[in-house]
């Protein structure tokens, strides 16, 4: 019978290597980015507001910190699958903000040339194979790709992130399972935020923990604090370090919460103001420049240049997607099939 | 003499040759090992490739239509075999929202060259969960190809098409056609997805038909001819995309068209057809109305005479046929 590999890791376990690990430059371009996934959401939360942008959106506030320490251990060649709740993984895995706000806009320049939207947004160049709007459906997908690279003999692996909701869908387990059964490189994040749209883990689920569900496909199953880039990324590095030599798939819980509703039509009437005033003080990016600043590898005199540049980022990038070209109505079928495959 | 296979050992000789020629090229399903395949499709393959490159899945449709989708926008040629095509519901929501819109949602940078192979189709004695014709229910969703063999022949060239083919593609086989013979090149071909083929020349009415029902209309032309009854047939062998031309054109030549399908009549690609010959110049040419013989409003039944009396037999098709052309005569 296999065991139960649950573990949680103490605090001063993870912090040592993490901040040894990487190089101060390195840790504060995991912090740029993390401020850049911060700011591109509120200012796309804004071009909303305004009525710049239509449809809808999910956002992460409040969810760097997984996002970022798990796609900083990866590399250009490695994969993600994403998710609804999907743009910080995709600027973590390297996508331009301007190219996805454009994308937001509807405009040919975004990186799904408009078709995509917020919740199919992905820069595929980047080894992003795609944010999806069902919420366990990138998970076999994410299997499948680490079979291709086992079967082409790379030691590349694929990070498969989804929230507590989908670890109660059937494409969770069977995609765990097969995984676990083929060995393959992939490592599941589960970011889990405490409420699948409205309803609460305690409510959705029969363990306490995603990560106890790792027990039934005997794979390791982690917990880390999902508000700390420290844990994400050593728990998540062990995994993809187990992974690219063979060792098989992992199950890391990240332990966080999304500040903003699930999407635009939220009301919160299924949590309380306390609640989220709480995890507003766990804040990840607060908490990463204190640690930053605490063990003299960033000034806040550094981390204000970061926000400043940050800033005019995100103002550059909406004036970019606002100017964008609008596509084309007569080419509504484009990219359905691959040209010069039809008869 | 030109060499015989039989329609299931053409199949698994488009197999072998894709793996022999790409070392990307893998395939997938239930029991397709040792086993040999449900339908013994697959066969030998797993001792001639490999566990790797024949495996056995877990009874996890949907998970391994994922694995699959997965494994081909990461660089592999996956096929993926459901053990019967009522089985492929379990992984509709992977083919549907994920294989089929996967390069549009991504803005065309992606592609998914992915083929599902699935044995469809009554007449087994198997009953209503094991012998449903759902072609139309994929043929439905932009994004995927879906072909129908009727031939020892096609269903090797239309596999082998497949598996070229950058999109997501759907095959139906039809469990009763697996022991038909036919001729069968040996050599590595193509039929090329998207082409019907008239199978008959006639002058009195157009039959448009696909996969086994293809044999039924033939049949039924042979005792029409005797009648002095001239049946066009055409062989559809893809529903997506659908030859327009070749039907529009036959409809204009005959000036009659019958739907000879499966699939349940109503909504089904005999609905499609026919809409689309009223739509099209071949509407004016038409001296009678559209006929459509297609599955009952039914579950397909256990017992055998209701399992034939669920889809259109070789006798209903004569029947709805002379009826057509005679009245107008």
């Amino acid at each position: 019978m296999a065991k139960p590999a649950t573990s949680r890791k103490s605090e001063t376990d993870n912090l040592r290597p993490f901040y040894a690990q990487f190089a101060p430059d390195a840790l504060k371009e995991a912090l740029r980015r993390m401020i850049l996934i911060r700011r591109f959401e509120e200012g796309a939360e804004e071009a909303y507001t305004r009525g710049l942008i239509h449809g809808t959106m999910h956002l992460s506030i409040g969810q760097e910190a997984s996002a970022v320490g798990s796609t900083m251990m990866l590399r250009k060649s490695d994969y993600i699958t994403s998710t609804h709740r999907g743009h910080g993984h995709c600027i973590g895995k390297g996508a331009d903000p301007k190219l996805m706000f454009a994308e937001f806009f509807g405009k040919e320049e975004g990186y799904c040339h408009g078709r995509g939207g917020s919740m199919h947004i992905a820069d595929a160049e980047s080894g992003n194979l795609g944010a999806n709007g069902i919420v366990a459906g990138g998970i076999p997908i994410a299997v499948g790709a680490a079979l291709a690279i086992k079967k082409q003999k790379r030691d590349d692996v694929a990070v498969c992130f989804f929230g507590d909701g989908a670890t109660n869908e059937g494409a969770f387990h069977e995609a765990l399972n097969m995984a676990a059964i083929w060995k393959l490189p992939v490592i599941f994040v589960c970011e889990n935020n405490k409420y699948g749209m409205s309803v609460s883990t305690e409510r959705s689920m029969s363990v306490a923990h995603v990560a106890d569900r790792a027990a039934s496909y005997a794979m390791p199953g982690v917990i880390v604090d999902g508000n700390h880039i420290e844990d994400v990324a050593v728990a998540v590095g062990e995994a993809i370090a187990r992974a690219r030599a063979g060792g098989g798939p992992t199950l890391v819980e990240c332990k966080t919460y999304r500040i903003r509703g699930h999407s635009k039509s939220d009301r919160n009437r299924y949590r309380s103001k306390e609640e989220i005033e709480d995890w507003k003080l766990r804040d990840p990016i607060g908490h990463f420049e204190t640690e930053l600043v605490a063990r003299g590898m960033a000034t806040p005199a550094e981390i204000a240049a970061l926000n400043a540049s940050v800033e005019t980022e995100i103002a550059a990038g909406i004036e970019f997607a606002r100017s964008g070209t609008d596509p084309n109505p007569s080419e509504v079928t484009r990219d359905v099939y691959t040209p010069g495959a039809d008869p | 003499m030109s060499r015989q296979l039989t329609y299931a050992q053409a199949i698994h000789e488009a197999l072998g040759q894709a793996m022999e020629a790409d070392e990307r090229v893998f395939i997938m399903g239930e029991d397709i090992g040792v086993y040999g395949g449900a339908f013994q499709v697959t066969g030998d393959l797993v001792h001639r490739f490999g566990e790797d490159r024949v495996m056995d899945t877990p009874i996890s449709e949907l998970g391994a239509a994922g694995v699959a989708i997965g494994a081909a926008l990461a660089g592999s040629r996956p096929i993926l075999e459901f053990q019967f095509s009522d089985f492929a519901i379990l992984a509709m929501e992977q083919i549907v929202n994920q294989a089929a819109k996967m390069r549009f949602m991504l803005g065309g940078k992606v592609s998914v060259p992915l083929v599902m192979r699935m044995p469809s189709g009554s007449g087994t004695g198997a009953a209503a969960q094991h012998s449903q014709s759902l072609e139309a229910w994929l043929a439905h969703v932009p994004g995927l190809k879906v072909i129908q063999p009727s031939t020892p022949h096609d269903a090797k060239g239309l596999l082998l098409a497949a598996i070229d083919d950058p999109d997501p593609v759907m095959v139906f086989e039809h469990k009763l056609l697996y022991k038909l013979k036919g001729e069968v090149p040996e050599v590595s071909y193509r039929v090329p997805i998207g082409k019907a083929i008239v199978r008959r020349e006639g002058t009195h009415a157009t039959i448009v038909a696909a996969s086994i029902m293809v044999h039924r209309s033939l049949e039924a032309a042979e005792e029409l001819a005797a009648e002095g009854i001239e049946l066009e047939v055409i062989d559809l062998r893809s529903l997506r995309p659908l030859d327009t031309e070749t039907i529009i054109a036959s409809v204009k030549k005959t000036s009659r068209l019958v739907c000879v399908y499966e699939g349940v009549k109503m909504l089904g690609i005999g609905a499609e057809i026919s809409a689309m010959i009223a739509e099209s110049e071949a509407f004016d040419y038409l001296d009678a109305p559209i006929l459509r013989l297609g599955g009952a409003d039914s579950p397909i039944p256990y017992n055998p005479v209701l399992e034939k009396a669920a889809v259109p037999q070789t006798s209903g098709i004569v029947e709805g046929v002379r009826k057509l052309v005679k009245g107008r005569i």
